[in-house]
């Protein structure tokens, strides 16, 4: 009975806390937490003893506020013109499990701050960097990594994909593949 | 005892209603308010909306005086002696039942004269007065509303937001539309609201008789900031609003002097243009409101702040500190950087 | 009448003598208090399924809650004294004004209304209990269970944030992320659940289980109230079932019943919400009228004048409540021609009110009236519901709400007609019960403070909010600007709350000082004609020692003093209770009421805990209703006793 009651304690606490960080609206950043880009690396390689800790977090993961401000957007900023609301056409696909650049939230604010070679454009000084983590977020629940009960739901348009809610849980490969040049 | 009580009731009553009236007479002018019309539809409301009032104050004084009417009677007689004290005798029944009757027809009668006033006043308001009104269509957005000025040729169609200008004495039509939530289009010195709802198109229409500015807001919740989604309505003679018009058909004022473009480059350069627009420039995005000629306006953020430089700086900084939630993020601007943008946007006449 | 005749009798049981003796009470109060004893103990507590134990803990939920409810009141008019305020930001404020809402309309209006009835109507009919006593039970759990679940999900900042309407798009799935509507929409059906069963129960009693004698036209106004409201709630709520779960799904397996650019409209969640939030607020406001029936007859100690008229008006009201729902739509682009037809309908409602008040007043000015803290409730709800009617019909004309709709003048209006026409009469109605349900008399002294503080809270408070309303000042809003001019107002209306604050503090400290100082009740301390004061204050158990037999409309003072003609030879060995015809309450045959057990219980954890869960995964609903379909099982296994009485029964013995 006590160690039932442990459980439940600790299960409750558990959702609890869960509930709280998945309903929080934060409106403003204070500027720290809304910047620190420069911490990301691309590569393991490193000289000297390696850091393998970057210490860089995405304060809204596990946010749906977050995740709902990212998908907007995604629309609003038109990276659906060469995404396609996930499912890729100019650009790479987002609902897949590669992650040409990683799947980490520092990686991907690092692609859409940075730009990528092949065509993915530097979003750095317009969009402001909390909002990049939004969209980190929102891409991330595009891909499935983002928990069920964050990741948005259906929208008020036609809809031509299953919503990010619906989809199974993604699973990034562990390596990615370097572009390989076209053969001759 | 029970006279005293009574009186005291009466007393009490007597005492509440001067300040009332006097503060019922505080509504009467005012902006935004629905008893100052300037125009027919709100003048048709806000005369029926007296009309009911007389009638319905009359109407509660005398139901009201029945009930201390009846206190008082009842509290005067003998008291019960008998066990039939509880069943009515019968001189007493025909009196209530002939009560009842008179109270019931009084009130059907006055409801059906209600029924009339609101009928009449309502196909009164309905129909658009005069013709040729102009065509004006509003779209409402999460938290602001965009106006767009309807010509059939296209380089006269202006666009601009959260401000209306009418000429005086001439109908407007506008049709609107929302791209988000329901929100609804109320300016009560002119007209009665209608809803902005996804998925339909509403049509409304208002009057202005008298030149002047007129405060409106939106009146169906939607989020955040439904309570600074303002806008205003400014009536003006039909040759000053041409002139207005011909302005905001232009494209923006170019940048002459090295402040002001120095302000071009930040807006164009940084994240402004991502979601604004401003005609004549590359700036083209659609997510926000169209600031091609954002210094011509009376206030910013759908009518929360005056337009001023220093509300202009406060708004593009910390927009989150004055309308929380709004989607506008701060904008990170180097002293320099932001004079020279406040420039430029104050040029944009 | 040849009653007697109608029943079978047993060939063991000996003819009933003409009077009871001392000696056959005592016994038969003996039997009964060992027979319908409660369990103790907190399982005996939890199993229990006495109407009374039931309805005082519908009472004290339902109090608890309106307490919370006004605390966020008190917390808006708190952010709304000044413009500008930064008391509350506005997440939290549109958090709490639909708390404020829910709370007020779901969790406290309509169960404190049902609770009332669940412990007055078997009283009052001479039943032993309600129809369904463990359904009863179960109804209660939801009711908590859909409370706690809100409330709980508040404390963790997921309470819903759309208004208590919650009108989509803005509560659907694209703009309200996370789980916060997802909880408003589960409360929904916790709380339908339990309502829907406090009417089935309510019709149920009252149409079976009335004493001998009491045909149709005999039974108390109050009674007819709540027969009528159960109608209404039968009727209503499967419009909110049936939105809310829409609007569930559009949030979780994406169906697109509001999204205009699959076929759905936002126009239908405004149709099914508001075809149940009409009739909503009359299923709040008849049972107060039935309250204001007995309270007048009571203290004016004259039968209510007009019965019959009395009785169709609360009639009429209810069928004309189901034709009004569009008058919350006139902003919306609905053809102008059917828009009349409620404004026709709206104003029409007010003619069976009409009826009600020019009855009363009639009863009044016949009787001797006795200025009792719960008769000056009743004079209060005169005095703020016509106010509130006439507001009403004013909006009722579509030019004229127009300008009005959405503005404080609204709020105004509703405040008037929910806290004058229901919250005013459901004082008075516990002021006058009070002695009843707990053998106390309350202080009438602090019963007149409770009335004057709250009356003029009420007035203060809600008074400005017409002239606001006409001076431009929209609903729903969390701050607005110091030039609107709307600060002095709105400063009135907040130091208005704090009266409010001190009546309900009052109150409490009345009701707690009266539990155990107050001066013991007899078992009918005002004189009052109807039957639950013909049995103890508390009552036991068993409600009345016999069942008795009326032959009026008021049996308390149709009988002579002392001489109340009862029914005899129900057993006293199990929980037995008489059923009777619809019409004319002629002895059909005896009914055994189910005893305690915990099947509501589990059943509202099941049935409850699918629920919750389908919040966040559609497997909650099977997997809830498999357990659910278990407990079920349990719940309807035949049982048949050996000495039923029944005709099989009888043939195999």
């Amino acid at each position: 009975m006590k160690v039932c009651a442990r459980i439940s304690v600790i299960v409750l606490v558990g959702i609890t806390l869960n509930a709280c960080k998945r309903e929080q609206r934060r409106f403003r950043e204070t500027p720290p937490s809304a910047t620190a880009s420069n911490a990301i690396v691309m590569s393991t390689l490193q000289p000297g003893p390696s850091v393998v800790e970057t210490g860089v977090r995405n304060p809204y993961e596990d946010n749906a506020y977050a995740v709902a401000e990212g998908k907007r957007l995604f629309d609003q900023m038109n990276c659906s013109g060469c995404h396609s609301h996930g499912g890729g056409g100019i650009g790479p696909p987002l609902t897949d499990d590669e992650w040409i650049y990683g799947s980490d939230p520092e990686n991907i604010f690092s692609t859409i701050v940075e730009g990528r070679p092949n065509g993915m454009p530097s979003f750095r000084g317009k969009i402001p960097n909390y909002q990049v983590w939004e969209l980190v977020a929102y891409v991330r629940a595009l891909g499935g990594l983002q928990g069920k009960a964050v990741r948005t739901t259906r929208d008020d348009h036609m809809m031509f994909k299953e919503s990010e809610q619906a989809r199974d849980k993604g699973h990034p490969s562990p390596t990615f593949v370097p572009p390989t040049s076209v053969k001759q | 005892m029970m006279a005293t009580r009574c009186r005291v009731q009466l007393g009490t009553a007597a005492r509440f209603t001067l300040p009332v009236f006097a503060l019922t007479m505080s509504a009467c002018s005012g902006f935004q308010s629905a008893l100052d019309p300037k125009g027919p539809r709100a003048a048709e409301v806000a005369r029926l909306h007296w009309t009911l009032t007389a009638i319905a104050t009359a109407v509660y004084i005398i139901v009201i005086g029945a009930l201390v009417y009846a206190l008082w009677r009842a509290s005067t007689r003998e008291p019960f002696i008998d066990e039939h004290q509880y069943h009515e005798n019968p001189d007493q029944a025909g009196v209530m039942k002939r009560g009842v009757i008179i109270g019931v027809t009084a009130t059907a009668i006055i409801l059906g004269v209600f029924l009339v006033l609101s009928v009449s006043t309502g196909s009164a308001v309905a129909t658009v007065r005069g013709d040729k009104p102009l065509r004006i269509d509003v779209v409402g957005h999460q938290w602001w509303w965009e106006v767009n000025y309807d010509d059939p040729i296209p380089q006269n169609q202006v666009k601009t937001a959260n401000e209306i200008h009418v000429p005086v004495g001439r109908s407007v039509l506008l049709k609107m539309r929302s791209s988000d939530v329901i929100h609804s289009f109320w300016a009560p010195n002119l007209s009665g609201k209608k809803d902005l709802i996804p998925g339909h198109e509403t049509v409304t229409w208002f009057r202005a008789d008298t030149a002047g500015v007129y405060r409106g807001q939106c009146a169906e919740f939607c989020g955040y900031q439904h309570a600074k989604m303002a806008f205003y309505i400014v009536a003006e003679p039909r040759v000053d609003f041409e002139h207005w018009l011909d302005q905001q058909r232009g494209p923006a004022p170019k940048a002459t002097d090295s402040l002001t473009q120095t302000g071009e480059r930040v807006f164009l350069s940084g994240a402004c243009a991502m979601c604004h627009t401003i005609g004549g420039t590359g700036a083209g995005g659609n997510i926000g409101p169209d600031l091609t000629h954002l210094a011509s306006r009376r206030t910013i953020a759908a009518g929360t702040l005056p337009m001023t430089t220093g509300n202009l700086a406060g708004w593009i900084l910390d927009p989150q500190s004055i309308k929380p939630g709004t989607k506008m993020p701060p904008t990170q601007l180097d002293p320099q950087s932001l004079q020279a943008l406040l420039a430029y946007l104050g040029s944009l006449k | 009448m040849a009653y007697s005749q109608s029943l079978p009798m047993r060939d063991d049981v000996p003819e009933p003598p003409p009077f009871i003796t001392a000696e056959v009470e005592n016994d038969v109060r003996a039997k009964l208090s060992a027979t319908w004893k409660e369990k103790s103990g907190f399982y005996g507590w939890l199993t229990s399924t006495n109407h009374k134990s039931i309805a005082k803990r519908y009472l004290v939920t339902a109090i608890i809650f309106f307490i919370l409810g006004g605390l966020e009141a008190g917390m808006m008019r708190a952010q709304l004294s000044r413009p500008e305020n930064r008391f509350i930001g506005p997440d939290l404020y549109n958090q709490i004004f639909t708390m404020h809402g829910s709370t007020m309309m779901f969790l406290f209006a309509v169960p404190v209304m049902e609770a009332v009835g669940l412990y007055l109507v078997p009283l009052m009919i001479g039943a032993r209990n309600v129809a369904f006593p463990r359904l009863n039970a179960l109804g209660y759990w939801m009711y908590l269970f859909g409370g706690l679940l809100l409330y709980g999900a508040f404390f963790f900042n997921t309470g819903p944030d759309a208004g208590w309407f919650s009108y989509v798009p803005l509560s659907g799935p694209a703009y309200s992320p996370g789980k916060r509507i997802d909880i408003w929409a589960q409360m929904i059906t916790f709380t339908e659940i339990a309502a829907l069963i406090g009417a089935v129960e309510i019709v149920t009693t009252i149409f079976k289980l009335r004493a001998p004698g009491m045909s149709l036209n005999r039974i108390p106004l109050f009674v007819w109230g709540q027969l009528i409201t159960a109608f209404m709630i039968i009727f209503a709520l499967p419009a909110i079932v049936v939105s809310s779960t829409m609007l569930a799904t559009d949030r979780l397996i994406d169906t697109h019943f509001f999204n205009p650019a699959e076929g759905g409209d936002a126009l239908l969640w405004q149709h099914l919400f508001w075809f149940f939030g009409h009739p909503e607020v009359y299923i709040i406001f008849i049972p107060a009228l039935g309250m204001v029936s007995s309270v007048v007859e009571t203290f004016t100690q004259r039968r209510i004048f007009g019965y019959p008229a009395m009785l169709l008006s609360m009639v009429s009201t209810a069928f004309l409540g189901f034709g009004l729902w569009v008058h919350h739509m006139f902003a919306t682009p609905l053809p102008q021609l059917g828009q009349s037809f409620f404004t026709a309908a709206s104003s029409a409602i007010s003619i069976p009110s009409g009826v009600q008040i020019f009855c009363c007043i009639a009863t009044i000015w016949s009787g001797r009236p006795r200025f009792t803290a719960s008769f000056m409730f009743v004079l209060g709800f005169f005095f703020l519901f016509i106010i509130g009617g006439l507001t009403g019909v004013m909006i009722a004309s579509v030019p004229y709400d127009l300008q009005v709709h959405d503005t404080f003048f609204i709020v105004a209006h509703f405040h008037y007609v929910l806290l004058g026409g229901a919250v005013f009469p459901l004082w008075a109605g516990f002021y006058l019960w009070f002695p009843k349900l707990t053998g106390r008399m309350l202080s009438e002294r602090l019963g007149k403070w409770n009335f004057w503080l709250f009356f003029i809270g009420m007035n203060v408070t809600f008074f400005p909010m017409h002239i606001l309303g006409l001076m431009g000042m929209p609903r729903r809003v969390y701050t607005y600007l110091p030039e609107m001019g709307w600060g002095p107002l709105n400063l009135l209306s907040s130091v208005g709350a704090v009266f409010i604050v001190a009546s309900v503090l009052v109150f409490l400290s009345n009701v707690f000082r009266s539990l155990r100082f107050g001066a013991p009740a007899g078992e009918n301390p005002w004189n009052a004609p109807t039957l639950e004061w013909a049995t103890t204050s508390p009552p036991p158990a068993y409600n009345h020692l016999f069942i008795p037999v009326v032959e009026g409309r008021d049996p308390l003072w149709d009988a002579a003093p002392g001489e109340l003609s009862v029914v005899s030879g129900l057993r006293t060995d199990r929980h037995e209770g008489l059923v009777t015809s619809i019409m004319d309450a002629i002895p059909e045959r005896r009914y055994e009421f189910k005893k305690e057990t915990i099947l509501p219980l589990l059943l509202a954890i099941f049935g409850g805990g699918c629920i919750a869960i389908a919040i966040f995964t559609p497997w909650g609903v099977t997997v809830g209703a498999i357990m659910a379909l278990i407990v079920l099982v349990g719940w309807f296994w035949p049982t048949i006793s050996p000495d039923h009485d029944t005709p099989v029964a009888r043939a195999r013995r």
